[in-house]
């Protein structure tokens, strides 16, 4: 296998990166934590404190309080109030059941256009540590492994030169840093990149950073390369992923088996989902261990619930979606041309079975939310490709969707929605590919087919003269 | 290579292209993996949920990948992440991992050292309010954690705010979210306005921010910020047209009775605001899901046309988030989800176990609505039904 980056990878601790010391870090008690106030009042913000799931609103108030002294001791450079004009403005928010942000506001580093999104509050007077409040996209690690020296580093870098808050992660997949004023947007990126080697994420009309399952790294399911596939891809799109040419937003999302847990068939316009092309491998002396109750289904997917006695045929062969499957001599037995690879039973017996060995991926493209007209899935449109690096077969797949996209797609029309427009056939022909019944559930239910002139005998040039002569007027 | 602590860092903004370095990328995966992750990447042969929150995975090697996954904040502070680290420093060799949901996951080679992680977790729990900074559970059938957007922290079109609802929603969803006890796993999403960065069309239940209102039209303003064609294109209903304020000045109209309230038209153009306190209210969703399991992909469904938008405890919201929850948790099949469950029974069937009215804004009435449409005598009595036959005179 290839574990190979595209470049060197920096490799350093968090001492050789810190801008803080042992005694800056820890530099409140859980007394003063207990007591402390903050500059506003926030009873509804408040309420949210007790309850089993972690409150956002005690993380925040005690980093309030760390920031204040470190503020105190000028050694911030972004206001020590932030996180206190933050939950200010959001409890008159929850007061007056609406938000305080401006609308947008474009900044950005130098070169790229995107990245970052501009944020200005409405009640800067009231809460001036949140009157700039940009937020910085900075591109996640494929599925999302981290070592504490990375998130150290970026903690440090953040709560310098930023608000310290932060989502780990946006729905994007990005990490997302909340909240810094415009001059730190420079400095920042500089720092990402030279020093702690990350770059920022995409927003705004390009590719966004594509995002990946955990696959291979943890999941015995994973029918291709999942982190492999998506950081070359993301390596490959750097230009399209950072200066915005394309009508909308793009979105690769990369699912290593038709689970999907990254969602990509819904969240992405070009959506890579793993699949097998052989027999569903079998271990028969397995199966009769599910049979004989040796093993919990699902592998104790539903064991908070007694549910009975495992039945083989209630809980497997009769809600197999194409009745493939079934008992014959006490051996499973798969029909496996007819089997859809839904996952059902491997999911349910994950020790007697297993995908096959022929594996690759399915392209589906198209899917986006609402906006504007109604929410789409992503449209099956290659079934079986095989994705192995460098994958110049999907790379070409993809560069000429790209250029028919950006020549054909409207201001703001994501790659579904042009393809709505222009139907799947047409979409299909500029792809190079053969119409088929994979590509839609039902054929069309309505006659109203659009015939070119070129299918037609004779063409479309008519002479009505010609037509008279065999039919009076 | 240290940070910099220089006002502007690196930065010199006479020559800005000096020792600027574009284009990296993320960092590569490979050093971010656990011993254990990289040395039985791709071989792994089956996997177990020991207990709500743990998963063993084993390697045709003969290794076993223990996880402890944790409900998490996906708004946190750099003191949260600081003590995430510790603990990963000091349990699972300074590696960890968030999911897609936002859970945070530790990965250690041994049972035992899953009893020390899960003893010291336990013990972490916020000194205001005694909230658990990382309970344990999220696996299986129940409710792992919800995925959700910015509302009032970020965005500037939020109708809600999202994570005080996630905070309500999974103090009262919680003891699904540590047991295993439903059909199936329910996933629960939320976005705070109907862009839904959080994608939760395809969830099983998903709670939508939505504004009642056509926008405010901010006429004094608008001929200088508003590139007023790209705001009337915008309009998927042609609401909006062109025209001219008393003082002469170039502005819009509305035709009031064909806005659907998307707000595309505030993305375009600033002095078109949507915001409401009083009209701003949740949407709530049922019956999608991603995943290609027996059955395939599906939307989501309204199901609740409206709930209040009552910060930042939303009481309405978790009460019907639980009611649908615990009407399916009777009532479907092993391995059904909400959506499969409602497609057995019938949606007539799910909205009387749920006790959910069905009201005029659950008939779709937008392009293609004709598609939801039943066109069959194939249906199932429940009061609903009678209360037409009723309207009808239908009965003696
Ligand atoms: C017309 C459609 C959309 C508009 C106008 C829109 C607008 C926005 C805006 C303004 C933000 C910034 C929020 C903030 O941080 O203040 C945002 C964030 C985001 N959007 Fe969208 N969005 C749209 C569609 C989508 C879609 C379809 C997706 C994903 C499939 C998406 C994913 C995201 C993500 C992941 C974020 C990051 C914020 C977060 O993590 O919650 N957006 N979007
Ligand atoms: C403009 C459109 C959209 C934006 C900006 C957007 C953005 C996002 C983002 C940022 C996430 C978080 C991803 C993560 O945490 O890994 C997300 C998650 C999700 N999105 Fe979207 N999304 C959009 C459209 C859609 C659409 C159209 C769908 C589905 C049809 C969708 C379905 C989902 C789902 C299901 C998730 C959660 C995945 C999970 O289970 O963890 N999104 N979306
Ligand atoms: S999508 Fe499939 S391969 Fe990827 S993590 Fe989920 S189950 Fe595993
Ligand atoms: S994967 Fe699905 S379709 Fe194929 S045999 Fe199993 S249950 Fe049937
Ligand atoms: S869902 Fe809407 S309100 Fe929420 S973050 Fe996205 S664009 Fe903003
Ligand atoms: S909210 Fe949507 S439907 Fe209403 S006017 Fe604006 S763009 Fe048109």
């Amino acid at each position: 296998m290839a574990f190979e980056p595209k470049r060197p990878q920096k490799t350093y601790t968090y001492d050789d990166v810190r801008l803080f010391t042992d005694e800056e870090l820890k530099n409140y008690t859980a007394e003063e934590e207990k007591n402390f106030k903050i500059k506003h009042d926030i009873p509804l913000l408040e309420k949210l404190e007790s309850g089993p799931w972690p409150s956002f609103v005690a993380d925040a108030k005690r980093y309030a309080l760390r920031r204040r002294k470190l503020g105190e001791e000028g050694k911030l450079l972004i206001s020590p109030d932030v996180v206190e004009d933050l939950l200010g403005q959001v409890e008159l928010s929850f007061v007056h059941g609406e938000t305080h942000w401006k609308h947008g506001g474009i900044v950005g580093v130098i070169g790229y256009g995107g990245g970052v999104i501009g944020r200005y509050s409405d009640l800067a007077a009231k809460y001036p540590g949140v009157a700039h409040f940009h937020t910085v996209r900075v591109a996640q690690v494929p599925s999302k492994f981290y070592n504490t020296a990375f998130l150290r580093g970026l903690a440090d870098l953040w709560e310098y030169r930023g608000s310290g808050m932060l989502n780990l992660h946006g729905s994007t997949g990005d990490i997302i840093l909340l909240g810094t004023f415009t001059e730190q947007l420079e400095p920042l990126f500089q720092e990402l990149t030279q020093v702690l080697d990350v770059d920022l994420g995409g927003s705004g009309s390009n590719l966004r950073t594509p995002e990946c399952c955990l696959g291979k790294a943890r999941c015995q399911y994973a029918l291709y390369d999942t982190q492999e596939m998506c950081y070359e891809m993301t390596m490959h799109y750097q230009d399209e992923l950072h200066r915005p040419a394309f009508p909308y937003k793009f979105k690769f999302k990369f699912d290593g088996c038709p689970n999907g847990c990254v969602a990509s068939i819904a969240r992405a316009d070009l959506s890579f989902i793993g699949t097998w092309c052989d027999d569903i491998r079998i271990d028969q002396d397995a199966v009769q261990g599910y049979i004989n109750g040796e093993f919990p289904p699902g592998g104790g997917s539903h064991s908070g619930k007694d549910w009975g006695k495992f039945d083989i045929y209630a809980e497997v062969i009769d809600r197999c979606p194409t009745g493939c499957m079934s008992l014959e001599g006490g051996e499973l037995v798969i029909d496996n041309p007819n089997c859809t690879r839904c996952m059902h039973c491997i999911n349910t017996m994950p020790r007697a079975l297993r995908p096959g060995v022929e594996t690759g991926v399915s392209l589906l493209f198209g899917a986006k939310a609402p906006i504007l007209e109604g929410a789409q899935m992503s449209v099956l449109v290659i079934p079986f490709m095989k994705a192995e690096p460098p994958y110049d077969n999907v790379k070409e797949m993809i560069n000429k969707m790209f250029e028919w996209w950006m020549d054909e797609g409207k201001n703001r029309e994501r790659l579904g929605e042009t393809i709505q427009r222009v139907g799947l056939q047409r979409f299909c022909d500029i792809m190079g590919l053969p119409p088929a019944p994979q590509m839609v559930k039902e054929p069309r239910t309505n006659p109203y087919i659009f015939w070119k002139e070129e299918d037609v005998p004779g063409g479309f040039e008519r002479d009505i003269n010609d037509y008279r002569s065999r039919h009076a007027r | 290579m240290a940070l910099s602590k220089d006002r502007l860092g690196r930065f010199n903004p006479d020559k800005h292209m000096e020792g600027r370095v574009t284009d990296i990328g993320p960092r590569h995966y490979w050093q971010f993996f656990p011993p254990v992750i990289q040395n039985n990447y791709g071989k792994w042969a089956y996997h177990e949920i020991l207990e709500p929150g743990v998963l063993v995975h084993v390697s045709e090697t003969g290794d076993k990948a223990f996880t402890v996954r944790c409900g998490g904040m996906r708004f946190m502070t750099v003191d949260f992440v600081r003590e995430l680290c510790d603990i990963a420093d000091r349990f699972s060799d300074g590696y960890v991992r968030f999911t897609t949901r936002n859970n945070i996951e530790f990965i250690v080679d041994s049972l035992e050292k899953v009893e020390a992680l899960k003893a010291e977790l336990a013990k972490h729990t916020f000194a205001i309010g005694g909230s658990l900074k990382f309970p344990v559970g999220g696996t299986g059938a129940g409710v792992t954690n919800i995925v959700h957007t910015q509302g009032f922290i970020h965005c500037h079109t939020a109708a809600v705010d999202a994570s005080s609802m996630v905070k309500a929603l999974m103090d009262g969803l919680f003891e699904h979210f540590t047991s295993m006890d439903l059909p199936a796993q329910v996933r629960v999403s939320m976005a705070c306005c109907l862009n839904m960065c959080g994608a939760v069309h395809c969830s099983d239940i998903a709670l939508l921010g939505y504004h009642r209102k056509p926008p405010a039209i901010d006429h004094e303003v608008l001929h200088k910020i508003c590139e007023i064609p790209l705001a009337i294109a915008s309009c998927p209903t042609a609401a909006i047209s062109p025209a001219k304020t008393e003082d002469g000045l170039k502005t819009v109209k509305l035709k009031v009775e064909r806005c659907m309230f998307c707000g595309n038209c505030y993305t375009m153009c600033p002095a078109l605001p949507l915001a409401d306190g009083q009209g701003d209210c949740v949407v709530m969703m049922a019956g999608g899901k991603v995943s290609n399991r027996i059955s395939m992909p599906t939307f989501s469904k309204v199901v609740i046309p409206y709930l209040p938008n009552n910060h930042p405890l939303f009481p309405e919201v978790v009460e019907a988030t639980k009611q649908v929850l615990n009407a399916y948790a009777a009532d479907a099949r092993k391995y059904e989800r909400i959506g499969d469950w409602a497609q057995r029974i019938g949606w007539e069937k799910f909205f009387e176990k749920c006790n959910l009215p069905f009201t005029e804004h659950l008939i779709d009435d937008y392009r293609l609505a004709y598609d939801t449409y039943r066109t069959s005598t194939q249906f199932k009595y429940t009061e609903a039904a009678w209360a037409v036959t009723r309207a009808a005179e239908g009965e003696e």
